[in-house]
């Protein structure tokens, strides 16, 4: 059922200004909720706005509530860690339209109170972006001293230093792109596609029913998650082993240890997300392309955006977001000169390293950050 | 730690506040003596754990190749461009000199001067590629794929109508005079402009 993850509370805030989204229509309000890290100091100086990634959300350094398990960056963020919570106050915000607290499409009807649904706007990155700027401005801080994200949330932090470069002094986007590509759409409509091919999403309308569209949410899982794994790091991790067994069954239950680890990760997946919410938000993404509103001339995108130190990082096994996308970030930074550093690190585990253990990462990362400050 | 003397050269010779593009910057070595000094230095470097190490030290550098990136500078992006020790080892010298004076009005380029006298010796008696305190590795690995001398460089930008604002030939750390440069210099920083 619905309820058990829509039931967990979260600190939140509903902030009464009307928010116009990039599709022309609006939201009355705004409900964001997020987590912090560390103090903000005096000059409210050291903030630090983290953005997540498609499936992540705002307890980066905190137990899960519906999972139990440590946050999504726990290793990064924390006292004395490479994003040093002694140092900066975290902000992390669940982005507008996902599930753990924001406003999103099982937000209720502000007239019938009912879940909304598909009647929830479909939003874009540049929307998460000005619902992030909201929360800020409820909570006084002008500006950060930087906006770190990786994979979706590298797109928000490009966003930001498109939307609000005079509020930022630096963004550190790792394993990130600044339009999604064919391919990249490709996977997302995949997954749309196995959610609304399941009798049981009933068109959105799923919330207070018995049964909600488990099966799609995970075969759409499933897809997702091959694509941020390497097949090197699938082949070392799984080869052909089989699963729990000697020999092949000669029927379809999963036989290989791959077969039975998606099923566990797709599974999972839905204990902790929404299906409606993985359509808005991959929709969003697949929107993205900050060179859209330039005539596809990525630099003009950022020419407001020169004073912005840019940190950029790919990763050498990385599909997803290769290396060649990093590299035309830089090459539009460079043609308006702003001061950008990329690197392109060497790790095995495909789009995900930047949730991993990467001691380059990790070294990057607190450079960059404590740099001019 | 004390700087390399050719990059302590460069250092003193870049005025402060002035835009620097280090092309090849290493873990920016260079570049932290003259941020120290207010210049603004970003760096173009190959090696990604150079480059990891810079911006560590929190700077900006890019990771790329001086053969093919330097095209994504835009012209006069910087007031000076700097190639050390690293203009031997490009396929195309003469287009990355093209290429510095396209992105900076000035550029300081040092090289190790292949017509030192050492090398001269080992080759006459030798007869065999050198290996010298500043071209330690055999001819089959070494990087330098265009070994060059001093006057070699000078026939390279007098062809191209480069101006040559000033010369420092070093021989070990100290100063060599120009005269004998030819022979006695060991490596050489030339600072020059279109």
């Amino acid at each position: 059922m619905a309820s058990a993850l829509h039931q967990i509370s979260h600190h939140s805030v509903t902030i009464p200004t009307p928010l116009a989204l990039d599709s022309g229509q609006s939201l009355p309000s705004v409900t964001i909720a997020w987590q912090s890290y560390g103090a903000l100091n005096a000059d409210r100086s050291n903030a630090v706005l983290l953005c997540h990634a498609l499936t992540g959300d705002q307890y980066v350094a905190s137990d899960h509530p519906a999972t139990g398990k440590p946050g999504w960056w726990a290793r990064m963020v924390g006292p004395g860690k490479p994003i040093d919570t002694d140092r900066f106050h975290v902000i992390c915000a669940n982005v507008l339209g996902s599930c753990m607290g924001s406003s999103g499409p099982a937000s209720p009807d502000p007239v019938t109170g009912a879940p909304l649904g598909m009647a929830f706007p479909v939003i874009t990155i540049g929307d998460m972006v000005r619902a992030q700027a909201m929360l800020l401005d409820h909570l006084g801080i002008a500006r950060l001293h930087a906006v770190v994200g990786g994979s979706m949330g590298g797109m928000q932090a490009l966003a930001w230093t498109v939307n609000y470069p005079e509020r930022l002094g630096s963004a550190l986007v790792i394993a990130s792109a600044a339009r999604h590509s064919a391919q990249n759409i490709a996977f997302h409509e995949v997954g749309r596609q196995a959610i609304m091919a399941d009798p049981d999403w009933q068109d959105g309308n799923y919330y207070d029913k018995y049964c909600m569209p488990t099966k799609g949410l995970a075969v759409a899982r499933m897809a997702a998650h091959i694509t941020y794994l390497s097949e090197a790091g699938l082949t070392e991790k799984f080869g052909r082993r089989l699963q729990a067994r000697d020999i092949k069954s000669f029927g379809f239950d999963a036989d290989f240890q791959i077969e039975s680890y998606l099923r566990h990760q797709g599974l999972a997946f839905t204990d902790r997300f929404d299906a409606n919410a993985y359509l808005y938000i991959t929709r969003a993404m697949d929107y993205f392309d900050l060179a859209d509103p330039h005539d596809g001339r990525l630099a003009g995108a950022f020419a407001k955006a020169k004073d912005v130190r840019f940190t950029l990082v790919s990763f050498d096994t990385d599909w997803l977001y290769p290396t060649a996308e990093s590299r035309r970030i830089v090459q539009a930074l460079q043609s308006v000169g702003a001061a950008a550093s990329f690197v392109e690190l060497s790790a095995p585990y495909g789009h995900d390293s930047f949730l991993l253990d990467v001691p380059a990462l990790d070294r990057l990362v607190a450079g960059a950050l404590g740099s001019g400050f | 730690m004390a700087l390399r003397r050719d990059l302590a050269i460069i250092a003193d010779a870049v005025p402060s506040s002035a835009r620097v593009l280090d092309v090849g910057c290493g873990d920016g070595e260079l570049m932290e003596a003259l941020r120290a000094k207010g210049v603004d230095a970003r760096g173009l470097e190959i090696d990604p754990a150079n480059v990891t190490a810079a911006i560590a030290r929190g700077q900006s550098v890019v990771q790329g190749d001086a053969n093919r990136d330097l095209i994504d500078y835009p012209d006069d992006a910087f007031d000076y461009a700097i190639l050390s020790q690293t203009l031997q080892t490009t396929e195309r010298p003469d287009r990355v000199v093209d290429e510095l004076l396209r992105i900076a009005p000035r550029a300081f380029v040092s090289f190790p001067n292949f017509a030192h006298w050492r090398i001269r010796l080992a080759l006459l008696w030798g007869g065999r590629m050198p290996v010298t305190r500043l071209l330690p590795v055999a001819w089959y690995e070494t990087p330098n794929i265009h070994h060059v001398t001093v006057s070699d460089f000078r026939d390279l930008i007098g062809a191209r109508g480069i101006q040559v604002e000033r010369v420092w030939h070093l021989s070990g750390d100290k100063p060599t005079s120009d005269a004998a440069a030819s022979w006695r210099a060991e490596h050489a920083i030339f600072l020059i402009r279109r």
